[in-house]
């Protein structure tokens, strides 16, 4: 293989794509179809609670028009972070749209599934030995909080793929997955440079959102060759720049010039960004460095509580005046209760219009607008006693009788009956390390399993 | 170039003006990267090589100690400067603000640099971010 083609539907499966960019793509007859379903940045909720972020129908909207495109025409896919965040129950909702996409259209392929989820004794195991290490933060795990962590996923890299791939499988369905890695893992199997392949997923995993105008639910080619790559638009509107194509090495990213994964990292310190014909840029001198002790980095999120919440306006300018002092003291009166009570809980009042974006970061805190949103966020062990605490913050801020307050009746605007609304469970992230595991352990941990998907399909082929 | 001239042949020139992207965003849940990109190269080196891009005005625009800011970085091909620091609260987690840290780049839109810079031309430090209330 001289030149690697691979299509990029859409940033985030579901987020949709125009069919005609698609379409365009599929001229191209592309060697791998692949697409990253996840993400952390909606939060810990989604991974604590098994829950997907993205809409089962634009889901199943867009596997099926990558599906049958791709299966007739024997040409693998690879989906990664199954179901938006990787752990078992988003991978069988992901599984399960696949299967009934495969028994609509009549399709029949075999489907390597790999789930990422590591076992809670595992993880224990190698935080006794000293081997679990925090990412970004100063967080001090311990046996309690793994064991409150109901799915702990590890960001698999390009080599699970890669043996899945190797086995015959014409889908693979990974869970959590370092996202370059399911662009990548094809075009290394094939002899491809390992940073180049990597740098290439790097910006294919965000479809168009690294062209110019950048959208993140549109498709784009990427090409790989021995010493360089293209990223190719397939919509008129847009092209790839110098400046796009290098500006989004920032995204989300916190050093633009070293990003690390699994196994090694991406040094583009020599990065050449050049721009051909056709709204192309062309990209090389990535190099790849090798980790001397690979590392999996590991997410989970637990269960804190359960959040009510209350929103309200006030636009009394007396009361906004003196706000701050307001609050302490409805914060004050709330816990007396509570304790009195004994109801366990927490309770914040945020003032939207002052300092609800940005809180203690407000540089300009001094100078609320004329008219402020109150949004009161209680979380406790319990929806009751959410509830509990979201009342009564709520009716001690309505009738607190602040200093200089003519307007008697009431201090707050309530948009809604009922004025509090339970919002559920409320998770953290609990678990954002990184895991020494050797080889073997990885290589058995992450093991696909091979199934056959379609019309008569016994499952284990 | 706009902006008012000032003593020492240096123009004060707006971020606002000089950038095409002031944007924050999460780096993973507990990191928050603040990304400057800049319309010209030109722009860019000059102010890259006034070293007023530092942690202390950045510190300064969001009220805290220099020493929170992680990192500043000049990403030449890009024309881009980041800042990365911590965030307060983790992603999503009780008292968080911004489940995506993408509205904490406000501070940045009120910072203007005198450039050229000369250090020795007895213009005034940077201007620290957010405007002034406005008088009632």
């Amino acid at each position: 293989m001289k030149r690697c083609t691979i299509l990029s539907p859409t940033a985030i499966l579901g987020y949709g794509f125009p069919e005609s960019s698609f379409n365009a793509g599929m001229a191209m007859q592309p060697d791998l179809i692949a697409v990253d379903a996840g993400s952390t940045d909606p939060g810990p909720y989604y991974l604590g609670s098994g829950k997907s972020f993205t809409d089962r129908s634009g889901v199943k909207r867009d596997l099926r028009l990558m599906l049958t495109a791709a299966i007739p025409r024997r040409i693998p896919v690879v989906i990664g972070s199954a179901g938006g965040c990787g752990a078992l129950p988003h991978l069988q909702w992901t599984r399960e749209i696949i299967e009934e996409i495969a028994t609509e259209e009549g399709l029949r392929f075999s489907m390597a599934v790999i789930a990422s989820d590591l076992p809670h004794e595992l993880v224990l195991e190698k935080l006794a030995a000293g081997r679990v290490t925090p990412l970004d933060h100063e967080g001090q795990l311990n046996e309690a909080t793994v064991r409150e962590t109901p799915h702990i996923v590890g960001q698999i890299g390009v080599d699970p793929i890669l043996r899945a791939l190797d086995s015959g499988a014409e889908v693979v369905l990974a869970g959590r997955a370092y996202d370059p890695s399911v662009f990548a893992a094809l075009p290394i199997r094939h002899g491809f440079d390992r940073g180049l392949a990597l740098h290439l997923g790097k910006i294919l995993e965000c479809a168009a959102i690294a062209a110019t105008p950048g959208s993140g639910s549109d498709s784009v080619i990427g090409i790989l060759h021995e010493d360089r790559f293209e990223l190719v638009p397939l919509s008129e509107e847009r092209a790839f720049t110098r400046e796009s194509t290098a500006a989004h090495s920032l995204y989300e990213k916190s050093d633009p010039y070293h990003l690390p994964g699994p196994g090694g990292t991406l040094d583009l310190t020599g990065c050449s960004f050049t721009e051909i014909e056709g709204g192309r840029v062309e990209v090389r001198g990535t190099r790849y460095l090798p980790s001397p002790r690979p590392t999996i980095k590991v997410e989970g999120a637990r269960r804190v509580g359960y959040r009510t919440i209350c929103v309200a306006g006030i636009s009394d300018p007396i009361m906004i005046a003196g706000l701050d002092d307001t609050i302490a003291a409805v914060h004050q009166r709330a816990a007396m209760v509570l304790q009195r009570e004994q109801i366990d809980g927490r309770v914040d009042i945020r003032v939207y219009g002052r300092d609800g974006v940005m809180g203690e970061w407000e540089p300009n805190r001094a100078c609320p607008a004329h008219e402020v949103g109150v949004l009161i966020d209680a979380i406790a062990e319990t929806q009751e006693a959410a509830n509990s605490i979201c009342s009564l913050t709520r009716s001690t801020l309505l009738h607190y009788g602040y200093p200089g307050r003519i307007s008697t009746a009431g201090n707050l605007a309530f948009p809604f009956s009922p004025s509090d609304l339970p919002g559920g469970p409320v998770y953290e992230f609990s678990l954002y390390h990184l895991i020494d595991l050797d080889a073997d352990e990885a290589a058995a941990l992450f093991a696909a399993e091979l199934v056959t998907v379609g019309p008569h399909a016994g499952g284990h082929s | 170039m706009n902006g008012k001239p000032e003593a020492g042949g240096a123009v004060r020139r707006k971020l606002i003006d000089m950038a095409r992207v002031i944007r924050s965003k999460n780096s993973g849940p507990f990191t928050l990267t603040l990304d400057i990109i800049f319309s010209s190269a030109d722009d860019y080196r000059a102010l890259k090589e006034s070293g007023q891009m530092s942690r202390g005005l950045i510190a300064d625009a969001y009220g805290i100690d220099a020493d929170r800011i992680s990192d500043v970085i000049f990403f030449d091909p890009a024309s881009a400067v980041k800042i990365v620091l911590p965030r307060m609260v983790a992603s999503g987690g009780p008292g968080d603000r911004d489940v995506y840290g993408a509205q904490q780049h406000a501070p940045l839109l009120g910072l203007s640099f005198a450039l050229p810079w000369n250090a020795d031309d007895g213009t005034g430090p940077p201007a620290r971010g957010g405007e002034p209330c406005p008088t009632s």
